[in-house]
């Protein structure tokens, strides 16, 4: 380990932990300003009745799961480019968050979906996709954890991360394709962007400054960790070598 | 204090409920293993200090 | 290149691995369904587009890791990476290989296997378009997938894992394509969109896997 490759690290810990308290009490203020204005003071939707409560949690879990693999692209991009060890390290802690977030955004619209849609999984193309979002989380997962360098497997993840990602815009026009071909019944529309009034708007744009703060709060923690990890690991050898 | 939640109550508690209990784990993992790697860390700095010294 | 092509596939033959067993278990699968779903041909005629796929998908999968895992073994790759010859050629060639061995047969055995799935003759010559343009791309992803876990030991259900998310895709176009033509309609649109994800993964994804590969050996 040279001076260079610690340099940075320590900087990035230097600032992070500056930053740490900030986004998370920032965090903590707008999921919770955002959620008990939602839950306990929105009317309910003449239509939907109360699971339009749902939409608070939903909607923020559901561009946050996408917004994290996107922000996993550009970390191992520029690891490839830039060699940082910090943004490989940050990718690989975007990665459980991401997966979290698309599993709440999975359930919570199963569990809206039974009572508006008359049942709980539709092969619609936004839930195919994003059930397909989830399976490309798992395999990133498992591969950094399959590889014993470090290195190495930030190599091989960035890589994977950006085939996966060709590959799931694919998958996400090819599952529209399929359904506007032949399943016409199911026209099913997720995006209340058009109707929502607002009444619902503004606790619900609160919240998804909420879940970004706590998309960068988790991320930030979690970098942290795996820099020591990474130092723990090197004293660790060192130590076997004297 | 409860808004009144109709025939809908058990699918929106459970979904806020499970987002909210998934949230929580995925924080509690983190610090958890946070708090274990920063002591295990200053573990292995001190020894390393110490053989050193 | 040709001579590495030539290797691959006498080493193919001559392990009996993947030819005869990716065949053996595309048969098996076609098999096995009607006796699940049960014998009605109407619902076998409904499913058979789809099934046949998915058979074709895992059998394709089933001989992965022998892509690169003995090469791997006994050091031909290492020896591969400085020669004159590319990398990335070395890769293409070595997915051609695999694709010969395991994507074409299948593509010619399909049309007996879709018959015992009672899949409307008007299907037929689609199921076998839409598997000889459809799987190279499975060879290629696949070839894409194992350079990636070549270096881990146990790879093989790892390598599944991050294959099989990639297949989609190519899935849901070549069954279409079998369902459409199945059912008289017209098929030029998932057909063009499935050539086009062969024609880019061969075009591209050699350049990932040789990086992948240079990535997984550098390690010593």
């Amino acid at each position: 380990m040279s001076l260079w490759e610690y340099a940075n690290p320590k900087k990035f810990m230097q600032t992070s932990g500056a930053v740490l308290p900030w986004v998370a009490g920032l965090a903590a203020i707008c999921l919770g300003t955002g959620l008990i204005w939602g839950f306990f003071f929105t009317p309910d939707d003449y239509r939907q009745g109360s699971t339009v409560r749902i939409i608070y949690l939903h909607v923020p879990a559901a561009m946050m799961a996408i917004n994290a693999w996107a922000m996993m692209l550009v970390a191992s991009l520029i690891w490839l480019i830039r060699r940082h060890h910090v943004s490989a390290l940050a990718a690989r802690a975007a990665a459980p968050v991401g997966l979290t977030f698309t599993l709440i955004a999975l359930a919570t619209g199963a569990l809206w979906g039974a009572p508006m849609w008359g049942t709980w999984w539709e092969w619609d193309p936004r839930l195919t996709s994003f059930l397909i979002l989830a399976l490309f989380y798992l395999g990133y997962i498992a591969l950094w954890q399959a590889v014993e360098n470090p290195d190495t497997a930030a190599d091989l993840t960035s890589i994977l991360c950006m085939v996966g990602s060709v590959f799931a815009v694919l998958s996400r026009y090819a599952v529209n394709f399929w359904n506007q071909g032949l399943h016409q019944g199911a026209s099913l529309s997720l995006d209340q962007r058009e109707n929502i009034s607002n009444v619902f708007w503004l606790p619900l744009v609160i919240s998804i400054a909420g879940f970004v703060a706590l998309f960068v709060t988790l991320v930030l923690l979690r970098t942290r960790t795996e820099i020591r990890a990474r130092r723990l690991s090197a004293l660790i050898a060192r130590e076997r070598l004297a | 204090m409860m808004p009144e939640l109709g025939k809908y109550a058990g699918v929106v508690l459970s979904s806020w409920g499970l987002s909210i209990g998934l949230i929580a784990a995925l924080l509690a993992l983190t610090l958890w293993r946070g708090r274990k790697i920063k002591r295990a860390l200053a573990e292995a700095e001190a020894r390393a200090a110490e053989a050193r010294r | 290149m040709i001579a590495l092509l030539i290797r691959d596939l006498k080493l193919a033959f001559r392990s009996g691995g993947g030819f005869g067993l990716g065949l053996a278990f595309f048969l098996l699968v076609a098999v096995l369904v009607p006796l699940g779903v049960g014998p009605q041909g109407g619902t076998l005629a409904r499913i058979a587009p789809g099934i046949l796929w998915i058979g074709a998908l895992l059998a394709c999968l089933l001989s992965l890791d022998r892509i690169f895992a003995l090469d791997f073994e006994d050091g031909t790759l290492e020896i591969l990476i400085p020669s004159p010859l590319p990398l990335e050629g070395a890769v293409a060639v070595k997915a051609l290989a695999h694709w010969l061995t395991t994507g074409l047969p299948l593509a010619v055995a399909a049309p007996v296997l879709a018959v015992l799935l009672h899949l409307p003759a008007s299907g037929l010559p689609w199921l076998v378009a839409s598997l000889a343009i459809g799987t190279p791309a499975l060879s290629m992803i696949g070839a894409f997938g194992a350079a990636l876990t070549v270096g881990v030991k146990r790879g093989g259900l790892l390598l599944s894992l991050l294959v099989l998310p990639l297949y989609v895709p190519s899935l849901i176009f070549g069954a279409e394509v079998v369902r459409r033509g199945a059912e008289g309609m017209a098929v030029g649109t998932p057909l063009a969109f499935l050539a086009a994800i062969t024609l880019g993964s061969a075009a591209s994804l050699p350049f990932a896997a040789a990086a992948a590969l240079r990535m997984s050996l550098r390690q010593g």
